[in-house]
């Protein structure tokens, strides 16, 4: 029988190695994404989880331990946030480069300085050319789910990519929720036990990550491209398929609500979506034809359906949980990037919200989509990116 | 996966490679050759044993026998020899 518990996204992301019968954990500690590894720890030395436990002596080393483990052949996994995240960054790259499906959590947290251990997108968002698949979860469920899904997606021979299921600090992190855990025998009739294409064996040596001429390196790269496209098709179908099973369905690349008739659209990531849903419902009642999507993919990013979603569209309005110094909102950037060629395209205009854990409450949303509906019937945008919320 | 593809269709995943001999011969490098003189030589293997590129065989009776297709004419194993048993010669000469 499936089981409902009541826990938070790091102990329901532990629960979830568990149903994806995980072989390999790599283990550094950091806040807030410590009670993750904490939990797999008792796990596994209670019997429960029948995996190998590596602890490492940085976030450096716990995604080498992940690329040996995977090139091994073993369903690997590790988990990580911020400062963390950022010291991984080069080893992030030989597991992308080398097709090693690893899972990997990030709790997303500010960077410092100033020392900030709150919800902040920048320590994922600065990882976006690494390679990795990057989803971004609303709730405790998705998190649980979209790790099965993970799995099957990066393990899939037209993909072999690694991935990120980002969640945000402390709003989910340490946040209980109930939470459906599946029978176990119906997530191993979805998720099969992992078979590598090629693994490290003694018997049959082989290396990896060798020299690559300019010959063939820009082939290795188209490969992963396509890689990245091929996730692209996949991750709706897989997305269904789980609903089907399991009865959660999390929008595929993107979670759209009340946007067919709308005139504006508030674009968002991670929870800031689930509370835009409470702004929409407010403002409808005011008259104003609203609608709220939230990507839930950013790597591969959605492009195509970025443009079906504009269609007819007068305004799209962007809340980015992070900032990329010298330009803007990254999801800004992305949502203007794969609207430059379209003929009729909506206005749009750029948030930066809650940075260091301050708080998006559905007010905050409803004074940008106020903002944003002024602009719209002006038909004009006034400033391309606004700081909400910024002391003078 | 040890032969040069000629199409991306032929490309592994990743960069992967099985060993092989007879690639990367990196014996053409050298400027000076490692000779061993046997009468000198005790067979006590300190040239085997730092050869940084595994390029001395360690031979039945524990004497040297230098791979010329691999070794590249550091000198590490005349520096090494106590007994003086390895001249290095300038290749051509």
């Amino acid at each position: 029988m499936a089981q409902t518990v009541i826990d938070t996204a790091n102990h329901i992301a532990a629960i979830a190695t568990k149903a994806a019968r995980v072989q390999v954990i790599a283990a550094y500690p950091i806040t807030p994404q410590t009670s993750i590894v904490e939990r797999i720890a008792e796990l596994v030395e209670s019997g429960e989880l029948d995996a190998e436990y590596i602890r490492v002596e940085s976030e450096h080393s716990a995604m080498a331990a992940c690329i040996g483990a995977a090139a091994g052949g073993v369903r690997t996994f590790t988990a990580t946030a911020s400062h963390g995240l950022v010291l991984m960054h080069e080893a992030l790259h030989w597991a992308a480069g080398s097709r090693l499906p690893i899972v990997m959590p990030v709790v997303n947290r500010a960077l410092g300085p100033g020392w900030n251990i709150w919800a902040d997108t920048t320590d994922s968002m600065s990882q976006r050319d690494t390679g990795w698949i990057q989803f971004y979860c609303a709730d405790n469920q998705e998190v649980f789910d979209t790790i099965i899904q993970a799995y099957k997606l990066c393990e899939n021979e037209q993909v072999l990519l690694p991935a990120m299921i980002c969640l945000e600090a402390f709003i989910l992190s340490h946040t209980y929720m109930p939470v459906e855990i599946p029978d176990q025998e119906k997530i191993d009739d979805f998720l099969p036990p992992y078979k590598p294409g090629w693994f490290l064996d003694v018997n049959n040596p082989l290396s990896h990550g060798n020299i690559v001429s300019p010959d063939w390196y820009m082939e290795f790269r188209y490969m992963m491209q396509e890689a990245m496209e091929n996730a692209k098709r996949l991750i709706p179908e897989i997305d269904k398929e789980y609903g089907k099973y399991f009865g959660f369905e999390h929008g595929g690349l993107i979670e759209k609500y009340k946007c067919e008739d709308a005139d504006l659209i508030l674009l968002t990531m991670g929870t800031i979506g689930s509370e835009a849903k409470i702004s929409v419902e407010n403002l409808r009642k005011e008259g104003l034809k609203v609608g709220t999507a939230r990507v839930r993919v950013f790597r591969p990013f959605p492009r195509e359906e970025i443009r079906k979603l504009a269609e007819n569209k007068q305004m799209f309005s962007i809340i980015d949980r992070g900032i990329s110094f010298g330009m803007e909102g990254f999801l800004a950037e992305e949502i203007k990037a794969s609207l430059c060629n379209q003929k009729d395209r909506p206005l749009i205009a750029g948030f930066i919200a809650g940075l260091g854990g301050r708080d998006v409450t559905f007010k905050t949303i409803e004074k940008i989509a106020e903002k944003s509906s002024e602009w719209m019937r002006a038909g004009r945008v006034e400033k391309e990116t606004v700081w909400v919320d910024l002391k003078e | 996966m040890s032969t040069i593809p000629s199409t991306r269709k032929e490309m592994p995943i990743t960069t992967l490679s099985s060993p092989t001999v007879g690639v990367g011969k990196t014996g053409f490098w050298r400027t000076f050759r490692p000779v061993v003189d046997f009468s000198k030589c005790t067979r006590c293997t300190l040239c085997w044993i730092y050869c940084p590129d595994a390029a001395i065989a360690r031979q039945e009776d524990d004497s040297p026998k230098i791979d010329y297709d691999y070794c590249k004419g550091c000198g590490i194993c005349a520096n090494e020899c106590p007994v003086k048993a390895i001249a290095m010669q300038r290749e051509g000469e």
